[in-house]
C-alpha cells in the first residue's frame, strides 16, 4: 500500500445516488489479474459507448476533471457487490480519496485496504462542494490524514473522520496483517478455549 | 455458552454472538474478532494470489469451504460447458486453489456443488451463533440461523484465510419487526422488497438488522434466507432472525452440523442466543404484515419498489430535486412511462433462480402458479444448488416447468450476476428474482424487475407484470 499523508488534488464531481459497484466496475472485468492494471475499466459503461468510444457527457472524459484524483460523490456509493475490484479500478486509475456523504459498508472497507482515503462528511456540505466543483472547474480539495481535516475550495475546513487504527496505517503504507502476527498468542489461546465450547466446527 | 461474559444488562442477539467473539478489544476503533467459516467461490483469486505473493498458508483449512458458483455454466456440467475459455479458466483456477489451500470443495460435478449462499445451510456449515464470512455481499443470507455473517473484500478474505480473524468495527443494531400474518400471495421477497422500499437502499448504514415479529417468527428458514440475504441492499453490515425449533428442525441431520450428544449440547447453547427482554436497539422499524402486497421493482435500485397494485411513479412527486433526477433518470433506463400501471408492463424474459430465491420451496411457490399453464415469453429456472434440482426433480416440479415452456438448468449464480454468460439482452425486461435491478447488472442495457418467484411465474404466463393472487385458486 502506498503511504498517504496529505495531498491536495483536483477533484471531481461523480453524479448519482446508490451508485453501486457494478457502475464501478462491471462484472464482466472481474474475472483479470490484477497485473494489467484495472484503471482501464473504472465506470467502464458510464465511460465508453458499447464500441469503445469515450462518452463526452461522462465528467472523467472532460477536460480538467479526467485529472481527478479525489472524487466526490452522492449518497451510498459503493454499494452493492463486496467486489474489490471497483476500489482497484479506482486506486489504478490514480484516485486517491473519496468524499461523499455515505459509503457502501464493504467498498468503505475495501477502500482502507488500499490505501483510497473515504471522507465522509454532511450531505448539505458535500452538496455545496459538487456544486462548486462544477462552477469552477479545477479546483482543488486538500485531504490531510495528518492533521484530520479536509480543506474545500470554499477556505472551509471540516474534520476527517477515520478510524485512528485504520489512518495509522493507511499514513504509514501498513497492512493490518502485521499488527495481527503480533496478536497470535491471544489468537490461539483464544481459539483453544473456543473449539472446546463447538469442537464440531473444526471437523 | 460457557465463556459467555456474564452482564447484568440485558443484550442482543447481535451482542452475545459479537462479544463471544471477540479476541482482542481496543478502546477505540474495531476489534479484533474470531470468525469461524469463510466460504470461498471463483471470485476469491486475488485473495489466493495475495496469499502465494506473500509465502501464507490456510491457517485453518477444516473451517474452510469452497464451492464455485458466479461463473459455472448451466447448461451441464463439464468444464467445456462453460461459455468462454476465460471462464472456464476461472472455474479450473477454483480447483487449482481449493487444492493448494487444501479446503474441502464442492465442485462443478459433486451433488453437493451450488451458489455459496444455498450451500452453506443445506450442509449443515452455517449454524447459529456463528461468524461467517465469504467475499460475496450477499453473505448476510446466513444470519437466517442466527449467525453474523457479513461480505469481505479480498483483502478482508485473505486476512481471514491466513489468520482466521477480522479487524472488525462494531456496528449499531437495528430491529425490524414485522407483525400480523402474511396474505395469500405474499411472500419473503415482497416482505424484504417492502422493508427496503420503506427505509431505504442506505436505510440500514451501519447497523447490523435483527428481523422479528410474529411474521418473520412463522417463516419457514427458507423464507428468512431471503429476507436476510437482502439485508445488504439496505446497506446493512448483517441480517439476523433468532434461532429457535423452527431453525433446531431444519438443521438437525444436516451433513456438517453437530450430531449425537454433541447437538444437544449445540442447541443448549443456541436457546441462549436470542435478544433478551429489555435489550435495546439503536434503530427501531416496524411494518404491519397483512398490509403487504405482492412487491415489484420498477427502478434501478432495489429501494424502488411498488406494489403490483401501483404505478410507475412520476419523478415531479418526488421529495427532492436528488430524487426527481435520479427517478427520472431510472425511468429512462428502465424505458417506462410514469403513471402506467405496473400491471400494464409487459415483459421479455423471465429468471428464476438466484441465491435469494433458488431454493425449494421457491421453486415450488412458482410451479404452484405454473401448473396447468404456459409460458408465453422466454423463461428459465436455475436451482441454488445441485441438492436443490435434484429434490426437486424427485418431487416433479421439473416437469411442470418443462411443460410450462421453462428451461431447467443445473444451479449457479447465472442470469443474477451475469457472469457465466447467461445474461439478459440490450433493453430486455426480465422479471427476477434476483436481489438487484442495478444498471447492467444482468447485462448491458438489461432491464431488471425484482420479484418473488410466484409473482415471475405470474409474470411467465402472461407476459406483463401480474398481480400473483388473481392466478391463485
Amino acid at each position: 500500500m502506498t503511504p498517504f499523508v496529505k495531498m491536495t488534488a483536483l477533484a471531481a464531481p461523480i453524479p448519482g445516488r446508490n451508485l453501486d459497484t457494478d457502475q464501478i466496475i462491471p462484472a464482466r472485468f472481474l474475472k483479470f489479474d490484477r497485473s494489467g492494471g484495472y484503471g482501464q475499466f473504472l465506470f467502464h459503461d458510464l465511460r465508453f459507448t458499447p464500441e469503445g468510444q469515450e462518452r463526452p457527457e461522462f465528467i472523467l472524459n472532460r477536460e480538467p476533471y479526467r485529472h481527478a484524483k479525489v472524487l466526490v460523490t452522492e449518497e451510498n456509493f459503493g454499494c452493492g457487490s463486496s467486489r474489490e475490484g471497483a476500489v482497484y479500478a479506482l486506486c489504478d486509475h490514480g484516485v486517491r480519496g473519496v468524499i461523499g456523504p455515505s459509503f457502501g459498508d464493504i467498498f468503505y472497507n475495501n477502500a482502507l485496504k488500499n490505501g483510497l482515503v473515504p471522507v465522509r462528511l454532511p450531505e448539505d456540505i458535500v452538496a455545496s462542494l459538487r456544486e462548486t466543483l462544477m462552477a469552477t472547474p479545477g479546483a482543488e480539495v486538500e485531504i490531510d490524514l495528518e492533521a484530520r481535516i479536509v480543506r474545500l475550495p470554499d477556505g472551509s475546513s471540516h474534520e476527517l473522520e477515520i478510524d485512528p487504527f485504520w489512518r495509522e496505517c493507511i499514513m504509514k503504507g501498513l497492512d493490518e496483517i502485521e499488527l495481527t502476527w503480533s496478536y497470535m498468542e491471544d489468537i490461539r489461546r483464544f481459539e483453544d478455549a473456543y473449539l472446546k465450547d463447538i469442537p464440531w466446527i473444526n471437523r | 455458552m460457557a465463556n459467555l461474559p456474564h452482564s447484568a444488562a440485558p443484550r442482543t442477539m447481535f451482542d452475545k454472538v459479537w462479544d463471544r467473539h471477540v479476541i482482542v478489544a481496543r478502546d477505540e476503533g474495531p476489534s479484533l474478532i474470531y470468525i469461524d467459516r469463510d466460504i470461498i467461490h471463483e471470485g476469491s483469486f486475488h485473495a489466493f494470489a495475495d496469499m502465494k505473493r506473500r509465502g501464507y498458508s490456510v491457517r485453518r483449512p477444516r473451517q474452510m469451504f469452497g464451492t464455485p458458483d458466479h461463473y459455472v455454466p448451466t447448461t451441464g456440467r463439464e468444464i467445456g460447458d462453460a461459455a468462454t475459455a476465460e471462464i472456464a479458466r476461472m472455474i479450473r483456477q477454483f480447483d487449482e486453489n481449493m487444492d493448494w489451500g487444501g479446503i474441502r470443495s464442492f465442485r462443478l460435478r459433486d451433488p453437493r456443488q451450488g451458489i455459496v449462499h444455498v450451500v452453506g445451510p443445506e450442509q449443515g456449515i452455517t449454524l447459529p451463533g456463528l461468524t461467517i464470512v465469504c467475499s460475496d455481499s450477499h453473505t448476510s443470507t446466513h444470519g437466517a440461523l442466527g449467525a453474523i455473517a457479513f461480505g469481505i473484500g479480498q483483502s478482508e478474505n485473505m486476512h481471514v484465510m491466513a489468520t482466521q480473524t477480522l479487524w472488525q468495527a462494531r456496528p449499531k443494531t437495528m430491529r425490524i419487526s414485522v407483525s400480523g400474518t402474511l396474505a395469500r400471495g405474499v411472500h419473503a421477497k415482497d416482505v424484504i422488497l417492502a422493508i427496503i422500499g420503506k427505509i431505504g437502499a442506505g436505510g440500514a448504514g451501519g447497523h447490523a438488522i435483527e428481523y422479528a415479529g410474529p411474521a418473520v417468527r412463522a417463516m419457514s428458514i427458507e423464507q428468512r434466507l431471503t429476507i436476510c440475504n437482502m439485508s445488504i441492499e439496505a446497506a446493512a453490515r448483517c441480517g439476523m432472525v433468532a434461532p429457535d425449533d423452527t431453525t433446531f428442525q431444519y438443521l438437525h441431520g444436516r451433513p456438517f452440523a453437530p450430531s449425537g450428544e454433541e447437538w444437544d449440547r449445540a442447541v443448549a447453547q443456541w436457546r441462549a442466543l436470542p435478544t433478551d427482554d429489555g435489550a435495546r436497539f439503536d434503530t427501531e422499524v416496524a411494518l404491519e404484515g397483512h398490509a403487504i402486497a405482492p412487491m415489484v421493482t420498477w427502478g434501478t435500485s432495489p429501494e424502488d419498489t411498488a406494489p403490483i397494485t401501483g404505478h410507475v411513479p412520476d419523478p415531479a412527486g418526488a421529495p427532492d430535486a436528488g430524487r426527481r433526477e435520479s427517478t427520472a433518470k431510472a425511468l429512462n433506463y428502465m424505458g417506462l412511462t410514469p403513471g402506467t400501471p405496473l400491471a400494464d408492463v409487459a415483459i421479455d424474459r423471465v429468471f428464476i433462480g438466484s441465491c435469494t430465491n433458488s431454493r425449494l420451496e421457491d421453486l415450488r411457490a412458482a410451479a404452484e402458479v405454473l401448473r396447468g399453464r404456459k409460458a408465453v415469453v422466454p423463461a428459465m429456472v436455475v436451482p441454488g444448488s445441485t441438492s436443490v434440482k435434484r429434490a426437486a426433480e424427485a418431487e416433479g416440479l421439473d416437469r411442470v416447468f418443462r411443460e410450462a415452456g421453462f428451461e431447467w438448468r443445473e444451479s449457479g449464480c447465472s442470469m443474477c450476476a451475469a457472469m457465466n454468460g447467461d445474461f439478459v439482452k440490450p433493453q430486455e425486461r426480465c422479471a427476477s428474482t434476483s436481489n438487484r435491478n442495478f444498471i447492467g447488472r444482468q447485462g448491458p442495457n438489461a432491464r431488471t424487475h425484482l420479484m418473488s418467484p410466484a409473482m415471475a411465474a405470474a409474470a411467465a404466463v402472461t407476459g406483463r407484470l401480474t398481480d400473483v393472487r388473481r392466478l391463485l385458486n
